[in-house]
């Protein structure tokens, strides 16, 4: 009954507050070569529009790449040198933009507001001229130029199907021999339960990783997608993932005791706010706070960060550490609970 | 009774929170015996089986399951016991031969005997046609045969049978308990529970427990004789009322 007349109330919310339109405190970094007044107006004006706020000053442009490996600012923008001499005595002045496309919908909306205060500023300023200067603005997507989509859906399907094939079944496949009353025998047996778990689970395991590679190689054929890091690496993190949902499979397989709940737990639990919450459909950076929070306890999204930086980036190891700590942990986590739920159910 | 004891429980307290489901019984089963265990449904005794086989641990009390500890030597106990739940305990979607040969290997058996133990069950199950098929086509008398023999498949010293003949018809049943008296001749000590009371006739002890406790242990014919009753169910009637 509470799933019922909870879910409808749970999804309209979520989309309504997940799927934004409009962007808020999107971080970005500015390298101003100039550094005059003009600069440092317009750079006011961009940061007090309430889009965006400054999370680095730079002062070369070797620190670029550093800085998008992070992944934390969305948007470098560079002013040239000599800014405002060049806008006012040749009438020409040149901004560059560069956005980490990583995620494509969330850079060009990024781009678009950038230009349009950039606009803004320019009509200002062209009032009290009859020859109005102008700011060209010049756009580099970086991590994936030419904005295609399959750039970004690929970590995304790749963190719902593991999670589906891994968690999912792992839970079914458990729960089913609970009510089928194998469970009992396996377990007088004398084989050790940790043993049985294993056993169960190894299968998915393994097709958990055939189902990973398929994606990526159909991805990096068919589609193109670069896989700009290292191989090793992603290869190695999609294995933590996998056994993170695995073991996400096992604690909810030690919960319930049947197919049933297990399968909605796992669809209604999992899978809904891996696809809506993930950061791989709608930006996590628009969501309002409270999601924000919450998404910060889904592994996917973890997983999500991950595979774009590998991938898209070529991000080594140094740059998604933290982020391969908190899945493991979360794996070492739900590993602890499952065997404390398991030994209190035998009790 | 002077055979060796292989079942010995003194005190075995369960309870699930305030609820008190196995209060304080205490008994003795010997080697090779066929020990019945009845009562209505919720008396206690799928709580008693499974304290006994390591399946859950007692709140209280002590017991020995054929010369170990059920607190510290369940692994030891486990080797030396078979399990039929009440629940059906085969893989429907594995076949007849399939089943035998994953009991087989869960109890480590070698390839070789467990061969020999196929071609042994199927000879005396009559299942030879049945083989290679899907246990869900078989009707429920048969797979309740099969389970017991896969439940002895590693010639336990115990065997734990918890209703084993729920639900299937009288003549399954007695083929049943010709297959209970079979592996009770070649020294298996059979706990079995049920809440048929014809079936009581068949064991050697029997011990009838009403509300998680022990009301009346003895053979068949003295409970009989000690309650003034013609059959068993007669005896289960008169000790429930009191």
């Amino acid at each position: 009954m509470l799933i019922l007349f909870g879910m409808p109330v749970a999804q309209v919310l979520l989309f309504g507050f997940a799927i934004r339109n409009e962007i808020r405190d999107t971080k970005i970094a500015i390298l101003d070569y100039s550094r005059d007044n003009v600069t440092q107006e317009i750079s006011n004006k961009i940061l007090s529009s309430g889009y965006f706020i400054l999370s680095d000053n730079l002062f070369n442009d070797k620190q670029l790449e550093e800085e998008f490996k992070k992944g934390t600012i969305k948007e470098i923008i560079i002013f040239e040198q000599n800014f405002s001499e060049n806008l006012y005595k040749t009438g020409k002045a040149n901004i560059q933009l560069i956005l980490d496309a990583s995620d494509a919908n969330l850079a060009n909306m990024v781009m678009n507001y950038t230009n349009s205060i950039l606009k803004d500023y320019q009509k200002e300023i062209s009032a009290e001229y009859s020859n109005p200067p102008a700011i060209t603005t010049e756009v580099k997507m970086r991590y994936n130029p030419e904005l295609k989509s399959v750039y970004m859906f690929v970590p995304g399907i790749m963190a719902i199907i593991l999670m589906l094939v891994s968690a999912l079944m792992t839970s079914i496949s458990i729960t089913r021999e609970k009510e089928l009353g194998t469970m009992e025998i396996l377990l007088v047996s004398p084989l050790n339960p940790l043993m049985i778990i294993i056993g169960k689970v190894i299968p998915y395991l393994i097709l958990g990783i055939i189902n990973a590679a398929v994606i990526l190689l159909i991805s990096v054929n068919v589609f193109g997608v670069p896989v700009a890091g290292s191989n090793l690496l992603l290869i190695g993190e999609t294995i933590l993932f996998v056994i993170t949902a695995l073991s996400l499979g096992i604690l909810i397989s030690t919960i319930v005791s049947d197919q049933q709940t297990a399968m909605m737990i796992s669809l209604a639990g999992l899978m809904l706010p891996t696809v809506m919450l993930s950061g791989y459909v709608f930006p996590i950076e628009n969501m309002p706070v409270v999601l924000q929070w919450f998404s910060h306890i889904l592994p996917a999204k973890w997983y999500v960060i991950i595979v774009k930086s590998v991938m898209l980036k070529g991000a080594g190891f140094e740059y998604i550490w933290k982020e391969t700590f908190i899945l493991a942990g979360m794996t070492l986590f739900f590993i602890i609970l499952s065997i404390k739920k398991f030994k209190i159910r035998l009790l | 009774m002077d055979r060796e004891k292989i079942i010995v429980a003194e005190n075995l307290t369960k309870k699930f929170g305030k609820f008190t489901a196995v209060d304080g019984i205490s008994f003795e089963v010997g080697r090779g015996e066929i020990f019945g265990f009845l009562g209505a449904n919720g008396a206690g005794k799928t709580t008693a089986i499974k304290m006994l086989c390591g399946l859950q641990s007692p709140t209280s009390g002590k017991a020995k399951v054929a010369g170990f500890d059920i607190y510290k030597e369940s692994e030891k106990i486990k080797k030396n016991i078979g399990y039929m739940s009440q629940r059906f305990s085969l893989y429907e979607d594995l076949t007849v031969t399939e089943n035998i040969e994953f009991y087989g290997g869960v109890y480590g058996l070698k390839k070789n005997v467990i061969k020999e133990k196929t071609k042994y069950f199927l000879e005396t199950l009559q299942m030879e046609e049945e083989k290679n098929k899907l246990l869900k086509s078989l009707p429920l008398g048969w797979k309740q045969k099969l389970a017991f023999m896969t439940a002895i498949i590693h010639e336990p010293k115990i065997v734990f049978l918890d209703e084993p003949t729920g639900g299937v018809d009288p003549l399954m049943r007695r083929q049943f308990w010709t297959l209970i008296y079979k592996s009770a001749e070649d020294g298996t000590t059979v706990f079995v529970t049920t809440h048929y009371m014809d079936e009581a006739e068949y064991c050697g002890r029997v011990s009838m427990m009403v509300d998680g406790r022990i009301a009346a242990l003895d053979t068949p014919s003295k409970l009989k004789e000690k309650f003034n009753a013609s059959s068993m169910h007669e005896v289960f009637v008169k000790i429930a009322r009191n």
